[in-house]
């Protein structure tokens, strides 16, 4: 068996989430055979075979920077030609599930998106997705002989297996039509650590009173490294920029730690956090419903509480 | 113009999510449906183009016969006509086929960036890939000149300005458009507005869900003094080992 893995770059570096997919096709078995596209450096494709890749294909063209649905879908459906691979894995992203959608539907392979875990074989190939935004999860059978996959942020343990992998370019044949979108500019959100992949989420609800009120939440994120989220009245009312909402109707996050300030813990909010490994809420209000829904909880006013714990933080480093 | 609107009919986003029959049926009882809140904006934005352009907008919905209320409330929203693809929506590979086999003819499909029951965020880029069209997700804003579409789309930590030609498949989001409620009139004339059921072609489902599952219960929370938060550092490395 063989897996193809699409790796996703951002500036020339690799994301964390498709090593994660790395390390899944790895975890199946098999012959894994990792793709970049566009330019990605040198020093990140070498350390692609440390994650149980056994090869690293990297089509380097240039017009591949500027990432065209279409395009990439076509590139790596020739990389699976050329490696015969059976499957197709890759993390969920705004690029990466929309690949995979077509890339499924070109080749006639069963595509699962959010996946959770790995694949049960024990008998056919069932995959655990995650449903009802967070709030449950289905295992499906995939009943092609080929698969595609697409895995959710901490699928899987990333671990290194010392192993390493040779990187060859490959040149696929580009076909001007398939560039059937162009892309005119892109601006980069505000902040320095990217809300979907953050590792710690520092957000803030209505409690907070107003948007000159954000700093005590930027400096506790600045200490640890997160980035900042809030709920969707506070974009709404312009407080925040709207892609900092999190919830049902904003961004889903799975960070190891979501630090709640001043918001209610709606049921629409839980929904954008109840992957994150580790919840903690800070409300004036003891009967807050987040507070269900957390597993550390101080109840006091955001205006004390904030500053404190960042001092707690800076001390405890 | 012609506009296509695909809709789902989902669980009203404060449901509580349980299974029956040993875990292999979403239990309905005390469940309100809504149109999904994704689709919502895309049918309002396509209300918008009918409105500042004459553009005429059907609903597309997969489902069996119980999601008609939802179909019509869209109809009252201000949709001209509606069909209905008389089938379970178990599979998105099985919804695609059936939404390109009616998609054929408009020049704009628009559809919600994900359903909120089955979350794939996948049936926009099949369907798009079926009829050979551009498909692009999740678009913020949606402006049409001619047969050129600008649209804002959100990508990771930050957003892309991408143009396309008509015609094109666009899963919508926030802040596209401004959920649009039915007033006492679109509601009346909902009634008598063409909704057509028809058969689904046959296809092979690629993946069958065989049961589902609730997450672990959360555990009680730890509750900590707000006169003591070097406590809660302390927690978070030590016992939550997430600092
Ligand atoms: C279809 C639909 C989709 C939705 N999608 C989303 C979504 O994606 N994301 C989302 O967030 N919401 C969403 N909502 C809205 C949601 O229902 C709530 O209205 C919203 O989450 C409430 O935001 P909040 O907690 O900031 O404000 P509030 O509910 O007003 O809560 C403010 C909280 O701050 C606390 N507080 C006040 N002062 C202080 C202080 N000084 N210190 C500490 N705490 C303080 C209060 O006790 C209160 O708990 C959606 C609603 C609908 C109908
Ligand atoms: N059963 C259905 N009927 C009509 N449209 C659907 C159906 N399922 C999904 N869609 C459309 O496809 C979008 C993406 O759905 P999904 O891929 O399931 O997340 C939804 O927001 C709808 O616009």
């Amino acid at each position: 068996m063989t897996t193809l893995v699409f790796i996703e770059s951002a500036e020339s570096k690799i994301k964390k989430t498709s090593l994660e997919a790395v390390a899944y096709a790895h975890a199946m078995g098999g012959n894994v055979v990792a793709i970049a596209l566009g330019t990605v450096d040198k020093s990140e494709l070498d350390a692609v075979g440390k994650y149980g890749a056994s090869k690293v294909l990297h089509a380097a063209d240039i017009k591949l920077d500027h990432p065209v649905i279409q395009v990439f879908a076509s590139v790596l459906i020739q990389a699976m030609q050329q490696e015969s691979a059976d499957n197709l894995i890759l993390a969920n992203s705004s690029l990466g599930t929309p690949v995979a959608a077509k890339v499924a539907v070109k080749i006639g392979a069963a595509f699962a998106s959010n996946v959770v875990e790995l694949p049960n074989t024990s008998a056919g190939f069932v995959v655990k997705r995650s449903i009802y935004t967070g709030k449950a999860f289905s295992f499906v059978e995939m009943k092609s002989a080929k698969k595609v996959i697409a895995i959710k942020k901490n699928a899987v343990e990333l671990k290194e297996t010392g192993g390493s992998a040779p990187v060859s370019i490959l040149s696929p044949t580009l076909n001007d039509a398939d560039f059937n979108t162009k892309i005119l500019s892109t601006e980069k959100a505000t902040g320095e650590v990217s809300l979907p992949e953050a590792n710690i989420v520092v957000s803030g609800g209505r409690g907070l009173k107003g948007p000159e009120n954000w700093g005590i939440l930027e400096d506790l994120a600045k200490v640890l490294h997160a980035a900042t989220g809030c709920s969707k009245p506070v974009s709404d009312m312009g407080w925040r920029p709207h892609h900092e909402h999190v919830g049902q109707t904003g961004v889903k996050v799975a960070p190891q730690l979501y630090i709640a300030i001043g918001i209610s813990g709606a049921i629409q909010h839980l929904a954008g956090v109840n992957s994150s490994k580790c919840i903690v809420v800070i409300n004036k209000d003891a009967d807050a419903p987040f507070f269900k829904a957390a597993d550390y909880g101080i109840v006091g006013d955001a205006f004390e509480v904030v500053p404190k714990l960042t001092a707690a933080i800076k001390a405890s480093k | 113009m012609k506009i296509l609107v695909c809709i789902t009919h989902v669980p009203d986003t404060t449901s509580k999510i349980n299974f029956i029959d040993n875990n292999t049926r979403f239990d309905t009882t005390g469940v309100q449906f809504i149109i999904g809140p994704y689709d919502d904006y895309a049918l309002a934005r396509a209300i918008e183009l009918k409105e500042s352009s004459g553009a005429t907008v059907t609903v597309l919905n997969v489902g069996l016969a119980e999601t008609e209320p939802t179909i019509r409330k869209a109809l009252a929203i201000g949709a001209d006509d509606a069909i209905r693809v008389n089938a379970d929506p178990t599979d998105s590979y099985f919804v695609a086929c059936q939404i390109a086999e009616h998609a054929k003819g408009f020049d704009l499909v628009l559809m919600g960036r994900e359903s909120i029951d089955f979350n794939g965020g996948v049936v926009h880029a099949m369907v798009g890939e079926m009829l050979g069209v551009p498909a692009i997700s999740p678009v913020m804003k949606l402006d049409i000149e001619g047969t050129t579409v600008k649209m804002t789309k959100e990508i990771e930590g930050g957003k892309e300005m991408v143009e396309a030609s008509l015609p094109l498949v666009a899963g919508c989001q926030e802040p596209i458009a401004e959920w649009k409620i039915p007033n006492m009139r679109g509601i009346m004339s909902a009634r008598t507005k063409p909704l057509k059921v028809v058969e689904p072609k046959a296809v092979d489902k690629l993946i069958v869900a065989q049961k589902f599952e609730l997450p672990p219960p959360k555990g009680a929370v730890k509750m900590i003094s707000a006169d003591n938060v070097a406590e809660l550092v302390t927690l978070l490395k030590t016992e939550a080992k997430v600092l």
